[in-house]
């Protein structure tokens, strides 16, 4: 019983919090630790190397959010099978879509604060953004960036469980491989126009996956609109 | 050392619902909700019926099973607004010492240290610098112990005046010169005009309401936020006058002395838990930041007083189940149901009011169940020692790392996983915990972690804008 105290009392914490962004910052921490190590095994002079290590310390940070992502869904899907047991009706009272959601949220947000506090921090002090020949826009762009970081980590929680709720290891492969692209496509900055353009096409796309994932279709939008405008009376069905 | 528990509700449901089992049954037929009141009205005036025939027992027998299902929903949901309620004053006591060492420059300065830690770390080698540090961390932890066992001592022998006496003195302390030292020193940052009349003033209106609320009565929500303005300031000052190496130190071997003597049969704070519940009273109010309100009708003569210093590792238990003696002080007269409770109640059986009426037909029945508590009376208790010294981990993490605020943050949520890990426990097990140990090792853990590790790491990837 102890045992289904735990578990039961879980999901309720969770949605308590987003006490989730803690396993982000395990994996980031994972992840830093390799690549302090493996920066410390190299020659620090090449630069060329660096900028190489750099990169693979961003993808090693990338699939290990997605391996704690899983290991998450697996500590939820086992919190939900032990309050099914012992609820009556053997259906669980909480939503795995919900705990999708909030998942996703809280890894998006804990992300997006720990990319842009100290950009925001640095942006109150008296300075000129680059003035070393650098981009002006930096500010800016790191903004929206960021805004589109959080977005796409919420919608790949709600389709990343919904894929391994129905065992589509496709749709898997795909949440990873549009992360791993996603960091990818920002080594490209400051060439805006090459980086910022595609990750909000992804955004997009992102989103409309979620949606249809969750359950959503355009009927839905058109009954949401009808029911907004005509309250009853423009009401046509279906 | 701090601990903090819970008393959960284990009756109360059963109680009530002792009344209308068929209805949580036919409920799930879909019933009209009229029927689900016909059938409510007839439980109503059967049970005094079946009282009076001798054989109430069925009902209780019915509902027994129920019950134990019943009581782990209910465990973990009190569990969750427990963390709830936790979660908020913790926050809000780390934002104001963070928020007050990001601005007030005069908290990072190093201007001298205490007494309690005569050594200085301005030393030449690495090695003394350690000595040092450890030399200065055992003195303070032995005044700390000290502290505590004489405190224990004094309530064993039921001096309650010097202890009242020695709390009095350490609030007037925090709430008059400390606060007024703070307000001189944001009044400098700002570099707002102010005469010593207003100040006055206003630091004698703050410390009487101050003394009043956490000493005698006061509203609840003001008695809260008096007590997160003192561990804040405690915490401040911990952080101004001690030295970095000293100061992690001393959290680490705190924690460790936190865990021994909350569960160690002979610890201090174990030995004060129980002699406080042997004399069936509540420990010093003003030592603890509860989250709900007892008024109790026969805590008459003396407040058990609050503390300072040994109190800051004050313990709380409040698994009393022989608080029958208490009355509560029901907020609405709603029985005591939360809303929460009531509106999950009105899904299952069907919408029943807790009149009077049935209410006195429940309490009429033979009930095995040891205490009529309200829910909302069964709050959280934590030692102020536990916010100070969280704040004070925080509040070092954001002064001293080079992360700034990524190893602020990590600290924070590090500190709050802690927190909800203890508060786990805590309904499992269900018994006073220490909440140092947890929190504080996942708070170094991170500390450390963040600023030598992920710092180089976020640092590179903003310089060339990469994103994770």
């Amino acid at each position: 019983s102890e045992k289904e105290n735990f578990a039961t009392a879980l999901p309720r914490v969770n949605r308590a919090s987003g006490v989730w962004a803690f396993f982000w910052l395990v994996s980031l921490l994972l992840a830093s630790l390799i690549w302090f190590v493996s920066v410390h095994l190299s020659d620090r002079e090449d630069a060329k190397l660096q900028y190489g290590l750099l990169v693979f310390g961003a993808a090693v940070s990338v699939l290990l959010q997605e391996v704690f992502r899983f290991a998450y869904f697996k500590l939820l899907k086992k919190a939900d099978e032990g309050l099914a047991m012992i609820s009556e009706d053997g259906r669980s009272p909480i939503s795995l879509r919900q705990m999708a959601y909030v998942s996703g949220l809280s890894f998006g947000i804990i992300s997006g604060v720990f990319s842009v506090i100290n950009i925001l921090a640095d942006s109150i002090g008296p300075g000129i953004v680059g003035i070393h020949g650098d981009s002006p826009y930096y500010f800016i762009t790191s903004a929206f960036l960021t805004m589109a970081l959080v977005l796409l980590h919420t919608f790949w929680g709600v389709i990343f469980f919904d894929a391994c709720e129905k065992r589509r290891y496709w749709c898997l492969g795909l949440v990873v491989a549009s992360h791993l692209l996603t960091s990818g496509l920002t080594f490209l900055n400051p060439r805006y126009e090459a980086s910022l353009v595609p990750i909000f096409i992804i955004t997009f796309i992102t989103g409309l996956w979620a949606f249809f994932t969750a359950g959503g279709s355009f009927r839905n939008i058109l009954n949401h609109q009808c029911r907004g405008v005509g309250k009853g009376l423009y009401f046509q069905g279906g | 050392m701090t601990e903090l528990s819970a008393h959960l509700p284990q009756f109360q449901h059963g109680q009530l619902t002792e009344n209308f089992p068929d209805n949580h049954i036919s409920n799930t037929n879909d019933n009209s909700e009229r029927r689900r009141h016909d059938n409510s009205e007839r439980r109503r005036n059967d049970n005094p019926e079946s009282e009076t025939n001798g054989q109430p027992q069925n009902n209780v027998q019915q509902v027994v099973e129920q019950d134990e299902e019943e009581d782990e929903e209910l465990t973990l949901k009190y569990g969750a607004k427990h963390v709830i309620m936790l979660f908020v004053p913790v926050t809000l006591c780390m934002v104001v010492v963070v928020a007050t060492i990001k601005s007030v420059s005069f908290y990072t300065r190093k201007d001298g240290q205490l007494i309690y830690t005569p050594f200085t770390e301005e030393t030449e080698t690495v090695g003394q610098r350690a000595l040092n540090s450890i030399l200065n961390a055992a003195i303070m932890i032995s005044v700390i112990i000290v502290m505590t066992i004489l405190l224990v001592v004094l309530y064993k022998y039921r001096c309650y005046k010097v202890i009242h006496g020695w709390l009095i003195i350490s609030s007037l302390l925090l709430l008059f010169f400390f606060s007024f030292i703070y307000l001189g020193e944001v009044f400098k940052t700002y570099n707002v005009a102010m005469d010593y009349i207003t100040v006055a003033l206003m630091i004698w209106n703050f410390g009487v309401v101050g003394m009043i609320c956490i000493h005698w009565k006061g509203p609840l929500r003001l008695q809260q936020a008096y007590l997160i303005m003192i561990s804040a300031l405690m915490a401040l000052v911990f952080i101004k006058y001690l030295p970095e190496w000293t100061a992690w130190l001393i959290l680490a071997v705190i924690s460790v002395y936190d865990l021994v003597a909350v569960l160690c049969p002979k610890g201090p704070l174990r030995m004060l838990v129980e002699t406080a519940q042997e004399r069936n009273e509540t420990l010093f109010p003003a030592l603890i930041y509860s989250s709900t309100m007892i008024w109790l009708v026969n805590m008459a003569e003396e407040d058990p007083e609050a503390q300072r210093k040994a109190s800051k590792n004050s313990s709380y238990d409040k698994q009393a189940p022989a608080n029958q003696t208490q009355n509560e002080d029901a907020e609405a007269d709603d029985g005591g149901f939360s809303q929460e409770w009531q509106q999950q109640r009105d899904n299952r059986i069907g919408p029943i009011e807790s009149t009077p009426e049935s209410r006195a037909a429940v309490q009429a029945l033979p009930s095995n169940s040891q205490t009529s508590e309200d829910p909302e009376e069964r709050g959280v208790k934590l030692g102020l020692g536990d916010f100070i010294f969280y704040s004070v981990l925080v509040g070092k993490a954001s002064a001293t790392a080079s992360g700034d605020w990524n190893t602020t943050l990590a600290c924070f949520v590090a500190i709050l996983i802690g927190l909800c890990l203890t508060l786990l426990l805590l309904a499992i097990f269900k018994k006073a915990l220490p909440a140092l140990p947890i929190s504080i090792t996942f708070g170094l853990v991170f500390y450390f972690a963040t600023d030598n590790l992920v710092q180089p790491f976020m640092d590179q990837l903003a310089f060339h804008q990469f994103y994770i």
